[in-house]
């Protein structure tokens, strides 16, 4: 194995770690404001990919102007989800709420293919430029830079709006405290409506900018199961651990996918590494890099 | 006849199961009943009450780590897996008889759904769920990887069981198979909540310190719920496999687990009558959707592609429809419906 090969693992792995992260972030934070574990995430990227190439490639709309319309349409959809689907499942046992999510994501899947069909689809004209630059002797595509830099831009913006503006403020009250939140004059309602409306936003951008490196195919939603195993590791609920962990499982997945390749001749690894990992993480540290640790008294 | 009160004498009297004359009578007919499906039901329509009652012995196994123990498990599919797995192997490679692989089919997926178990010494609920999960995809990936066992993407062929000389061949003697294990196993579930056991895995559920204070060792019953689910799990899919005379690995994909954790949210949670509605109705409307799909892209053919992929969301949207408006599942609505009649026509 070259140092080649492995830097190129690297930079793969983290360009894949940074979607994760994006969409793992959307995870925690419905997780962390309504206690709501969303299956449907992966179908929200694909969603989102899906809408963004109706409206660049189908209709023609430049691309800055198709990523506002990506994001008002997620930001419609989240609500009406949210509203219709999951407010009546508020104070059901978490079984229910898992079928509930699951069986949303069929739904989703299922309107994605009648309407674009199971073809792969690419984005015409490329929303990024095509060139390669060289990073330490290794041709990088500047897709993969704008789309890791795109993702880390999106991490940062959230991190700064959770700590800092009214909204994730009152957010984080609720998370902590829905009652005492509401007593305190925030309207528990909006907030679970803003989680998922902020939640659909940033996995539809996720999609959109992996839609963009690979095409985009009705098995975008893989990418959503991805996500537990990119947020045990940072801790369910938090946003700082959403977005470790996800470029941490991407670069674990690229790498052993890498190393078991060239030295066992074994393929396909990747597609459980993250998996094998998760395990592990659950045995030794339950709740993750960062997640809050709950203890129970009797 | 209806006894307006228990009028029990005796110990034995209050252990029975199906305790009055009327629902003796009833069981008796049901019996009766399935015993003559194969002389109604032919071809297609047999394949179906076949795999209903495959889907059954899966669904109770289910609930009794879901439902009674309240440890969610999103790996049935890939356990049930394991199970067809292990009696192909057995049967078709070693040439074991199938009245042994069916049991060591099950033996082998209790000790695999124990090891995976393992997670749920510390965790619960969600994590347990995500847990579960992974061990889906890991089993999912060396059902396709071990092939000097599992014959990866070719899968296995294998045979129906004989006795003597005589070939459980058709699906009509087959369903006589099926129905024996799914009968006994049934009623031992139905016994086990009964006993020490049973009532040990409902208070972990209920309240897991509180069980653990009154001596009840929650690991120990938290690992003999996964081994005993996942040796229904494990016997169940051994019997598929030998329905379907062929084991690969896409008949226990994720959708599967979806689909026995539907079963069991709309029959009921911790409830045995329920994963038999349940299993009667996920195995059922799956069927019924593509009649209907196939009839209206018969009449209109221009939307027959669109149809055909809205089969799975419709699939899903019944799934929420439910939990949102019946969220205790079908076995709730049956005790409504008993309770009218048992007071009918003074309801009040």
């Amino acid at each position: 194995m070259t140092t080649q090969y492995l830097l190129q693992l690297v930079i793969s792995g983290l360009v894949v770690g940074s979607i994760y992260a994006a969409v793992a972030l959307g995870f925690t934070i419905i997780y962390k404001a309504t206690r709501v574990v969303n299956f449907a995430q992966g179908e929200f990227l694909m969603v989102g990919a899906y809408v963004c190439y109706a409206f660049v490639v189908q209709m023609g709309v430049p691309f800055y102007a198709a990523m506002l319309l990506t994001i008002l349409f997620g930001m419609v959809l989240a609500v009406i989800l949210e509203r219709l689907i999951l407010r009546p499942m508020i104070g059901e046992p978490i079984i229910s709420i898992i079928m509930v999510t699951i069986g949303l994501s069929l739904v989703l899947r299922s309107i994605v293919t009648a309407v674009w069909g199971n073809d792969i689809l690419v984005y015409e004209p490329k929303l990024f430029p095509q060139e390669t630059v060289s990073m330490a002797g290794v041709p990088v595509s500047l897709e993969f830079i704008w789309c890791f830099i795109l993702s880390m831009v999106l991490l940062a913006v959230f991190s700064v709006f959770f700590k800092y503006s009214k909204a994730g403020v009152a957010m984080r009250a609720t998370a902590f405290n829905q009652q005492v939140a509401q007593s305190m004059g925030i309207s528990v309602k909006h907030i679970f409506a803003l989680s998922w409306i902020i939640s659909a936003v940033v996995s539809g951008i996720g999609g959109v900018l992996i839609g963009n490196i690979n095409g985009i195919n009705s098995s975008l939603y893989h990418f959503g199961l991805k996500v537990f195993p990119a947020t045990i590791l940072g801790g369910l609920d938090s946003i700082l651990g959403a977005a470790l962990g996800g470029l941490i499982i991407g670069l674990l997945e690229n790498l052993s996918d890498g190393f078991c390749k060239s030295y066992l001749d074994l393929s396909g690894v990747k597609e459980v590494a993250p998996y094998v990992i998760l395990v592990i993480i659950l045995m030794i540290k339950p709740y993750g890099l960062f997640g809050t640790k709950e203890i129970e008294r009797v | 006849m209806h006894y307006c009160g228990d009028f029990r004498t005796s110990y034995e009297k209050d252990v029975e199961i199906f305790q009055t004359p009327f629902i003796k009578v009833c069981m008796g007919f049901l019996m009766l009943a399935l015993l003559a499906v194969p002389f109604l039901l032919k071809g297609e329509y047999l394949w179906i009450v076949l795999q209903i009652v495959i889907a059954v012995i899966g669904a109770v196994g289910l609930n009794i780590l879901t439902g009674f123990t309240g440890q969610i498990s999103l790996g049935q599919g890939a356990f049930f897996g394991v199970g067809a797995y292990t009696s192909a192997y057995l049967t078709a490679k070693m040439g074991v008889s199938f009245w042994v692989g069916i049991p060591a089919a099950g033996l082998v997926t209790a000790m695999a759904g124990m090891v995976f178990g393992v997670p749920s010494l510390r965790l619960k609920g969600l994590y347990l769920a995500i847990a579960t999960l992974a061990s889906q995809f890991i089993l999912e990936w060396i059902f396709v990887r071990w092939e000097s066992v599992t014959g990866g993407s070719y899968g296995i062929v294998v045979s129906r069981p004989a006795i003597g000389g005589f070939v459980f061949e058709s699906d009509a003697s087959y369903y006589y198979v099926v129905l024996a294990f799914a009968v006994v196993m049934v009623l031992f579930a139905t016994n086990l909540i009964r006993t020490r056991t049973g009532r040990a895995f409902m208070a972990v559920r209920d309240h897991y310190i509180s069980a653990e204070i009154m001596g009840i060792s929650i690991y120990k019953y938290r690992l003999l719920s996964f081994g005993i689910s996942s040796f229904y799990a494990g016997v169940a899919g051994a019997l598929f496999g030998h329905a379907l005379k062929f084991v690969s690995s896409e008949q226990f994909n994720i959708g599967v687990s979806i689909v026995y954790l539907a079963m069991i949210i709309i029959g009921g949670l911790g409830s045995i009558i329920g994963s038999v509605f349940g299993a009667i109705f996920m195995i059922l409307l799956p069927k019924v959707l593509s009649v209907i799909t196939e009839a209206v892209a018969a009449d209109i053919p221009s939307i027959a592609k669109l149809a055909i992929s809205f089969e799975q969301g419709v699939f899903g949207l019944i799934i929420v429809l439910f939990l949102i408006f019946e969220p205790d599942g079908l076995a709730h609505r049956w005790k409504l419906i008993k309770a009218y009649w048992k007071l009918y026509p003074f309801s009040y």
